[in-house]
Protein backbone atom coordinates (compact mmCIF):
# COMPACT_ATOMS: atom_id res chain seq x y z
CA UNK A 1 0.00 0.00 0.00
CA UNK A 2 1.17 3.52 -0.92
CA UNK A 3 0.83 6.52 1.01
CA UNK A 4 1.14 9.87 -0.41
CA UNK A 5 -0.49 13.11 0.78
CA UNK A 6 -0.58 14.55 -3.02
CA UNK A 7 -2.72 13.92 -5.64
CA UNK A 8 -1.00 11.81 -7.44
CA UNK A 9 1.79 8.73 -6.98
CA UNK A 10 4.78 9.83 -8.34
CA UNK A 11 6.19 7.34 -10.57
CA UNK A 12 3.10 5.55 -11.22
CA UNK A 13 0.04 5.89 -12.73
CA UNK A 14 -3.67 6.35 -11.52
CA UNK A 15 -6.07 3.96 -13.22
CA UNK A 16 -8.66 3.62 -10.53
CA UNK A 17 -10.26 6.05 -7.70
CA UNK A 18 -12.04 3.89 -5.79
CA UNK A 19 -13.48 6.97 -3.07
CA UNK A 20 -13.11 8.27 0.16
CA UNK A 21 -11.25 5.76 2.43
CA UNK A 22 -10.93 6.43 6.51
CA UNK A 23 -9.60 5.38 9.67
CA UNK A 24 -10.10 6.66 13.35
CA UNK A 25 -9.37 5.83 16.80
CA UNK A 26 -9.85 7.65 20.20
CA UNK A 27 -7.40 7.03 23.02
CA UNK A 28 -7.13 8.11 26.64
CA UNK A 29 -4.00 9.20 28.48
CA UNK A 30 -3.77 6.89 31.35
CA UNK A 31 -2.70 7.91 35.02
CA UNK A 32 0.66 6.89 35.30
CA UNK A 33 1.34 9.27 32.32
CA UNK A 34 -0.40 12.22 33.23
CA UNK A 35 1.72 12.49 36.88
CA UNK A 36 5.20 11.94 34.74
CA UNK A 37 3.92 15.13 32.26
CA UNK A 38 2.15 16.88 35.55
CA UNK A 39 6.35 16.74 37.43
CA UNK A 40 7.81 17.22 33.50
CA UNK A 41 5.49 20.83 33.47
CA UNK A 42 8.04 21.88 35.90
CA UNK A 43 10.90 22.13 33.96
CA UNK A 44 10.03 21.41 30.33
CA UNK A 45 11.21 19.32 27.39
CA UNK A 46 9.51 16.29 25.83
CA UNK A 47 7.00 14.33 27.22
CA UNK A 48 7.74 10.69 25.98
CA UNK A 49 5.43 9.02 27.14
CA UNK A 50 2.72 11.20 25.23
CA UNK A 51 4.54 11.24 21.88
CA UNK A 52 4.24 7.81 21.81
CA UNK A 53 0.85 7.81 22.63
CA UNK A 54 0.07 9.80 20.19
CA UNK A 55 2.13 7.95 17.84
CA UNK A 56 0.56 4.72 17.97
CA UNK A 57 -2.88 5.70 17.14
CA UNK A 58 -2.10 7.65 14.27
CA UNK A 59 -0.22 4.42 12.99
CA UNK A 60 -3.59 2.60 14.57
CA UNK A 61 -5.70 4.91 12.46
CA UNK A 62 -3.31 5.04 8.98
CA UNK A 63 -3.39 0.86 9.36
CA UNK A 64 -7.67 0.76 9.77
CA UNK A 65 -7.49 3.32 6.77
CA UNK A 66 -5.15 1.05 4.59
CA UNK A 67 -7.55 -2.17 5.62
CA UNK A 68 -10.74 -0.38 4.24
CA UNK A 69 -8.25 0.39 1.06
CA UNK A 70 -7.17 -2.75 0.52
CA UNK A 71 -11.27 -4.38 1.04
CA UNK A 72 -12.08 -1.91 -2.08
CA UNK A 73 -9.08 -3.44 -4.36
CA UNK A 74 -7.31 -0.55 -4.21
CA UNK A 75 -3.59 -0.32 -3.73
CA UNK A 76 -2.68 3.42 -2.89
CA UNK A 77 -4.21 6.09 -1.01
CA UNK A 78 -3.45 9.34 -2.01
CA UNK A 79 -4.23 12.98 -0.33
CA UNK A 80 -3.60 11.48 3.27
CA UNK A 81 -5.03 14.00 5.80
CA UNK A 82 -4.91 14.26 9.48
CA UNK A 83 -7.09 15.46 11.94
CA UNK A 84 -7.12 15.39 15.77
CA UNK A 85 -9.86 16.71 18.17
CA UNK A 86 -10.47 16.00 22.00
CA UNK A 87 -13.73 14.58 22.68
CA UNK A 88 -13.45 14.31 26.08
CA UNK A 89 -11.03 15.66 29.00
CA UNK A 90 -8.45 13.82 28.50
CA UNK A 91 -9.16 11.81 25.50
CA UNK A 92 -8.41 12.53 21.82
CA UNK A 93 -9.67 11.58 18.47
CA UNK A 94 -7.26 10.61 15.81
CA UNK A 95 -8.83 10.70 12.29
CA UNK A 96 -6.67 9.70 9.22
CA UNK A 97 -8.55 9.79 5.40
CA UNK A 98 -7.46 9.69 1.93
CA UNK A 99 -8.45 8.92 -1.69
CA UNK A 100 -8.14 5.11 -2.25
CA UNK A 101 -6.69 4.38 -5.69
CA UNK A 102 -5.46 1.93 -8.02
CA UNK A 103 -2.10 2.96 -9.64
CA UNK A 104 -0.10 0.92 -12.23
CA UNK B 1 6.76 28.43 53.20
CA UNK B 2 4.35 28.72 50.17
CA UNK B 3 6.28 31.51 48.85
CA UNK B 4 9.67 29.12 49.10
CA UNK B 5 8.39 26.52 46.96
CA UNK B 6 6.95 28.62 44.45
CA UNK B 7 10.73 30.38 44.28
CA UNK B 8 12.06 26.73 44.56
CA UNK B 9 10.05 25.69 41.51
CA UNK B 10 10.81 29.27 39.69
CA UNK B 11 14.13 28.62 40.19
CA UNK B 12 14.40 24.77 38.96
CA UNK B 13 12.68 25.87 35.15
CA UNK B 14 14.98 28.92 34.71
CA UNK B 15 18.08 26.60 35.39
CA UNK B 16 16.93 22.99 34.28
CA UNK B 17 14.30 24.57 31.86
CA UNK B 18 17.23 26.90 30.15
CA UNK B 19 19.70 23.86 30.24
CA UNK B 20 16.87 21.41 28.43
CA UNK B 21 16.28 23.93 25.96
CA UNK B 22 19.88 24.90 25.02
CA UNK B 23 20.93 21.77 24.56
CA UNK B 24 17.79 20.69 22.64
CA UNK B 25 18.66 23.60 20.06
CA UNK B 26 22.19 22.63 20.02
CA UNK B 27 21.20 19.20 19.16
CA UNK B 28 18.84 20.51 16.58
CA UNK B 29 21.39 22.45 15.03
CA UNK B 30 23.50 19.50 14.43
CA UNK B 31 21.07 16.93 12.93
CA UNK B 32 19.79 20.05 10.72
CA UNK B 33 23.14 20.45 9.28
CA UNK B 34 23.61 16.80 8.61
CA UNK B 35 20.08 16.07 6.75
CA UNK B 36 20.39 19.17 4.73
CA UNK B 37 21.10 18.08 1.16
CA UNK B 38 17.70 16.61 1.57
CA UNK B 39 15.25 19.10 0.37
CA UNK B 40 11.50 20.02 2.49
CA UNK B 41 9.54 21.49 0.50
CA UNK B 42 5.41 22.32 0.93
CA UNK B 43 4.66 22.48 -2.76
CA UNK B 44 2.96 19.32 -4.28
CA UNK B 45 5.07 18.81 -7.14
CA UNK B 46 8.61 19.41 -8.12
CA UNK B 47 10.46 19.63 -11.41
CA UNK B 48 13.33 16.84 -10.77
CA UNK B 49 13.14 15.43 -13.89
CA UNK B 50 14.78 12.06 -12.93
CA UNK B 51 12.56 8.88 -12.32
CA UNK B 52 11.22 8.26 -9.24
CA UNK B 53 12.00 5.10 -7.26
CA UNK B 54 9.16 5.57 -4.67
CA UNK B 55 7.33 7.48 -3.03
CA UNK B 56 5.48 7.18 0.73
CA UNK B 57 4.27 8.81 3.78
CA UNK B 58 6.68 10.46 6.29
CA UNK B 59 5.49 11.57 9.37
CA UNK B 60 7.36 13.27 12.85
CA UNK B 61 5.75 14.26 15.74
CA UNK B 62 6.87 15.71 19.22
CA UNK B 63 5.03 16.33 22.50
CA UNK B 64 6.61 19.03 24.33
CA UNK B 65 5.63 21.28 27.49
CA UNK B 66 7.27 24.72 29.15
CA UNK B 67 9.21 24.83 32.24
CA UNK B 68 7.49 26.62 35.18
CA UNK B 69 9.37 29.43 34.88
CA UNK B 70 8.26 30.69 31.40
CA UNK B 71 4.75 29.35 32.50
CA UNK B 72 4.90 32.43 35.51
CA UNK B 73 6.25 35.09 33.03
CA UNK B 74 3.43 34.05 30.62
CA UNK B 75 1.17 34.72 33.63
CA UNK B 76 2.05 38.18 33.57
CA UNK B 77 1.87 38.68 30.06
CA UNK B 78 -1.72 37.53 29.57
CA UNK B 79 -2.43 40.73 31.84
CA UNK B 80 -0.56 43.03 29.96
CA UNK B 81 -0.41 41.87 26.44
CA UNK B 82 2.30 41.64 24.07
CA UNK B 83 4.41 38.46 22.44
CA UNK B 84 4.67 35.30 24.60
CA UNK B 85 8.53 34.81 24.01
CA UNK B 86 9.22 31.64 26.04
CA UNK B 87 6.22 30.00 24.33
CA UNK B 88 7.39 30.98 20.34
CA UNK B 89 10.56 29.21 21.51
CA UNK B 90 9.09 26.50 22.76
CA UNK B 91 6.66 25.97 19.51
CA UNK B 92 9.70 26.52 17.71
CA UNK B 93 12.07 23.96 18.83
CA UNK B 94 9.18 21.58 18.73
CA UNK B 95 8.32 22.22 15.04
CA UNK B 96 11.85 21.88 14.54
CA UNK B 97 11.86 18.55 15.95
CA UNK B 98 8.85 17.43 14.88
CA UNK B 99 10.30 17.83 10.71
CA UNK B 100 13.30 16.10 11.91
CA UNK B 101 11.80 13.12 13.14
CA UNK B 102 9.68 13.17 9.94
CA UNK B 103 13.47 13.44 7.71
CA UNK B 104 14.46 10.38 10.29
CA UNK B 105 11.70 8.18 9.71
CA UNK B 106 12.73 7.81 6.17
CA UNK B 107 16.08 7.49 5.76
CA UNK B 108 15.92 6.67 1.97
CA UNK B 109 14.38 9.76 0.66
CA UNK B 110 16.00 12.70 -1.85
CA UNK B 111 12.97 15.06 -1.39
CA UNK B 112 10.02 15.58 0.76
CA UNK B 113 6.49 16.91 -1.19
CA UNK B 114 3.51 18.83 0.34
CA UNK B 115 4.81 19.06 3.74
CA UNK B 116 2.42 19.91 6.11
CA UNK B 117 2.64 21.32 10.39
CA UNK B 118 -0.30 20.53 12.68
CA UNK B 119 -0.41 21.33 16.46
CA UNK B 120 -2.57 20.13 19.05
CA UNK B 121 -3.19 21.42 22.51
CA UNK B 122 -2.88 18.43 24.74
CA UNK B 123 -3.25 19.89 28.36
CA UNK B 124 -6.22 22.07 28.84
CA UNK B 125 -5.68 23.32 32.32
CA UNK B 126 -6.90 26.90 32.88
CA UNK B 127 -3.50 27.63 35.13
CA UNK B 128 -1.41 27.27 32.11
CA UNK B 129 -2.99 27.62 28.82
CA UNK B 130 -0.25 26.60 26.97
CA UNK B 131 1.31 23.85 28.83
CA UNK B 132 1.42 20.99 26.44
CA UNK B 133 1.45 20.78 22.94
CA UNK B 134 2.10 18.36 20.24
CA UNK B 135 3.62 19.21 16.93
CA UNK B 136 3.13 17.00 14.11
CA UNK B 137 4.79 17.01 10.79
CA UNK B 138 3.70 14.73 7.57
CA UNK B 139 4.70 15.27 3.71
CA UNK B 140 5.47 12.76 0.82
CA UNK B 141 8.79 10.94 1.01
CA UNK B 142 10.27 10.61 -2.57
CA UNK B 143 13.00 8.65 -3.62
CA UNK B 144 14.56 9.24 -6.88
CA UNK B 145 15.91 6.14 -9.37
CA UNK B 146 19.95 4.95 -8.63
CA UNK B 147 21.64 4.26 -12.37
CA UNK B 148 22.57 0.91 -10.03
CA UNK B 149 18.93 0.53 -8.21
CA UNK B 150 18.81 -2.38 -5.76
CA UNK B 151 16.48 -0.84 -3.29
CA UNK B 152 13.55 -0.61 -5.46
CA UNK B 153 12.40 -4.00 -3.55
CA UNK B 154 12.48 -2.40 0.06
CA UNK B 155 8.77 -2.80 1.58
CA UNK B 156 6.41 -0.09 2.40
CA UNK B 157 6.10 0.36 6.35
CA UNK B 158 2.71 0.48 5.65
CA UNK B 159 2.58 -3.42 3.56
CA UNK B 160 2.25 -5.20 7.26
CA UNK B 161 -0.08 -4.01 9.58
CA UNK B 162 3.00 -3.86 12.40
Amino acid sequence: MILTNIDSVPGKTIVQHMGLVQGSTIRAKHIGRDIMAGLKNLVGGELRGYTELLQESRDEALARMTDQARLLGANAIINVRFATSSVAQGASEILAYGTAVRVE
Amino acid sequence: MGFLVVLTLLLLGLVVGGSIERNHFRDLEQREHASRHRVVLSDKHCDDPRPVARASLAVGSVVISTDYFKQFLAAWRLLFGGELRGHATLLERARREALQRMKESAPHADLFLNVRFETFMISQNSQNALGTVELFAYGTAIRFVRRLDDDLDVPSPHDARR
